[in-house]
């Protein structure tokens, strides 16, 4: 799950990790309110949006005044903006971050993430701030440091200070730096971030060290244990197809293609997408419905897979194991029926009782194409939409 | 031979008494897996399918002698469950249990470092040695006793490819799957080195997916050290990065873990890969007749 650079902040103060002063705000008037309690001559407007690059897309302001906080504010509010994390869509302005400005000397960049490698997490460095890391680790990988975490002791002080000093913080600040890192990790384990990334993190002309930006993302398996992040959940920042499937526990992904899958696990899903590119075909979307084919289950992922409107027909693909291909037919068969679909459906069904499954769909009346293989049902649905 | 289950194995299924646990107890009872225990705290006493129930892990192996466990209990309670069964010594805990938070098995690893158990999962389907035991949720029956092993970061991509090889009469040794989570027990260079020193195996599979770099370590190591035959396959070659891909660890992030990427590593380093999930089993069987092996692979 992702936050708000503004919700994001308010858990790193939380923790000691300084951050710039600043307000969430929905309208104009919270803006110049927010704006007016700020101490510096000079106010950021930002942007509030789950996306990176706002910078550039002109999502980040520089208010010299209260009216031009106004202006700005107003000039945000409801715009759609294009980053090149938003997709040519974009996305709209709902909220803004009114922050006091930072007399500026450097920045750096200071992330969080799990090294798959070492099952560890570890925290990353670079005097690159303001730059993406995948890009200075592309360009410039000298300039990244890491320091790998034993989950027994934590991120040490000798740590953040080694990091410190390698990405060149000011002497006089390491210590305040180092306050930072470990700030920054406990709020990583103790609320289950999957990411946190600070870029950039600032030195100031007054000698500070703060977090200018803060991405913060969560496990999503860990949620259940905190229900003060889940409250930070934007519904609107997130695909309306993929809110509804959750709640029917399906893995829905949208994609560009019109061809909608439905299949039983993630793997083989995945794959499907795959061969339907192979014969030529474009996928829809990724669904997983996971064990238990129920008409139910299917009935749901029919209704999501056909509220995407480029979708021209359908290809199930299930490997039965041990729910039986039966049972899974007449799911297909009563779902089918029940949102009186229309578009060409091809299923591939494999596993115990296969032969009364396929039976069961071709003797349905229905317009269902059954599929000896998996190529095979590819190649169908590839031809169907064509 | 096989690896790392056989028909001596006896296995405790921790967190017996919940509905999923029931239904595969007696899946893997009916297949002939030696189940000598179960274990949910406070329910002692019980029998489930004839199997008596212990309150912890500690008393089912003093009184079973079990070596093995499978874990199904909640996400939540998952790391604890697999920290008893270490503590209690058994050689093999299998996770079964899908959403555990990673940082909980971050603990659970460095927990388990110079410890003997090894833990293969979670989020996975399990293990099975056809014909001997079968530990996990996989479908028994499309399993057929032979030479080839199977491993898999996927459970329904590792049921299609066995059973492709079955319907061509090649059988398995065994099948491990080693889960869709970006921290596991057992990775591939853990089942490719068992299978390798495994007498009675051939030849491979090995099946991964987009995200991490699992399979381009692995890859490396079959190039220095492999001295049998591996077939690949990568799942996830039109994934859009930054997507998770259902699995938790099925994310290309930072442009890393694309299938390309993997795919171009493993032919690198001589493992042939199937260029559609429709032909993991034609593919092997075309590298076992080029190495001579078809016929002492095939099933009679």
């Amino acid at each position: 799950m992702n936050i708000h650079e503004y919700q994001g902040k308010e858990l790193l103060r939380k923790y000691g990790v300084a951050v710039p002063d600043g307000k969430v705000a929905f309208t104009p008037e919270e803006a110049v309110k927010a704006a007016e309690t700020l101490n510096s001559t000079v106010k950021v407007v930002k942007a509030q949006i789950h996306a990176g690059g706002r910078g550039k897309a002109g999502g980040v302001k520089l208010a010299k005044s209260l009216d031009e906080v106004r202006t700005y504010a107003e000039e945000l509010l409801g715009k759609t903006l294009v980053t090149h994390q938003t997709g040519p869509e974009g996305k709209e302005v709902k909220r803004l971050l009114i922050e006091e400005g930072s007399d500026i000397q450097s920045e750096f960049y200071i992330g969080l993430v799990l090294d798959r490698a070492t099952s560890r997490i570890v925290m990353m460095g670079s005097e690159e701030g303001g730059t993406e890391i995948e890009e200075v680790a592309a360009n410039t990988p000298e300039k990244i440091f890491r320091e790998t975490v034993d989950p027994v002791v934590g991120l040490m002080p000798y740590q953040a200070r080694r990091l410190a000093f390698n990405i060149n913080i000011p002497v006089n600040l390491v210590n305040k730096a180092v306050k930072f890192m470990i700030g920054l990790y406990n709020v990583f384990v103790e609320n289950d971030c999957s990411i946190a990334e600070i870029n950039p993190l600032v030195t100031t002309g007054d000698g500070q060290v703060m977090a200018l930006d803060a991405k913060l993302n969560f496990d999503d398996n860990a949620l259940y244990r905190h229900k003060d992040i889940l409250e930070l959940r934007d519904l609107d920042e997130e695909d309306e197809k993929e809110i509804e499937a959750s709640k029917y526990d399906l893995s829905y992904i949208a994609l560009d293609g019109n061809i909608g899958c439905m299949v039983n696990g993630a793997g083989l899903a995945m794959s499907t997408m795959d061969i339907i590119k192979h014969y030529g075909g474009d996928p829809a979307n990724f669904l997983d419905v996971g064990g238990g084919a129920t008409a139910e289950k299917v009935t749901e992922a029919f209704k999501i897979i056909l509220s995407d409107k480029n979708v021209q027909g359908i290809f199930v693909n299930i490997f039965g194991g041990i729910m039986k291909c039966d049972v899974i037919a007449e799911g297909v068969i009563e779902a089918t029926k029940q949102v009186g679909l229309k578009l060409p459906l091809v299923v591939r069904l494999e596993g115990t009782n296969v032969e009364i499954g396929k039976k069961m769909l071709n003797e349905s009346g229905l317009n269902i194409v059954a599929a000896e293989s998996m190529a095979d049902g590819a190649e169908k649905i590839v031809s169907l939409v064509k | 031979m096989s690896v790392f289950v056989n028909k001596d194995t006896k296995v405790i299924v921790q967190g017996i008494t919940g509905s999923t646990a029931l239904f595969h107890t007696k899946q893997m009872l009916e297949y002939g897996t030696k189940i000598v225990a179960g274990v949910t705290p406070g329910k002692a006493g019980q029998e489930v399918e004839g199997v008596p129930v212990f309150n912890t892990v500690e008393e089912a192996v003093k009184a079973t002698g079990a070596n093995a466990s499978v874990v199904y209990v909640p996400p939540a309670f998952a790391a604890d469950a697999i920290v008893e069964a270490v503590d209690a010594e058994l050689d093999l805990v299998i996770t079964i249990t899908e959403h555990i938070p990673v940082i909980d098995m971050i603990k659970v690893k460095r927990y388990m470092k110079g410890k003997k158990t090894r833990l293969v999962g979670p989020n996975c389907p399990g293990v099975i040695t056809p014909d001997e035991c079968k530990i996990g949720i996989m479908p028994g029956y499309i399993h057929r006793k032979g030479h080839v092993g199977v491993v898999s970061r996927s459970g329904t991509l590792t049921y299609e490819a066995v059973h492709q090889l079955s319907q061509a009469d090649i059988g398995q040794t065994t099948a491990v799957g080693i889960g869709g989570d970006p921290v596991n027990g057992t990775d591939f260079i853990d089942v490719l080195k068992a299978f390798n020193e495994d007498d009675e195996t051939y030849a491979v599979i090995m099946i991964g997916e987009i995200g991490g770099t699992a399979e381009e370590e692995a890859a490396e190591w079959i190039k220095a050290n492999m001295s049998k035959p591996v077939v690949g396959f990568i799942g996830g070659q039109t994934a859009p990065p930054g997507k998770r891909m259902g699995h938790a660890g099925a994310i290309i992030s930072g442009g890393k873990g694309t299938a390309d990427e993997k795919i171009k590593t493993l032919n690198a380093c001589g493992v042939k890969v199937a260029e559609t999930p429709a032909v993991m089993g034609e593919t092997l069987i075309s590298v076992l007749k080029e190495k001579g092996l078809y016929e002492k692979c095939l099933i009679k």
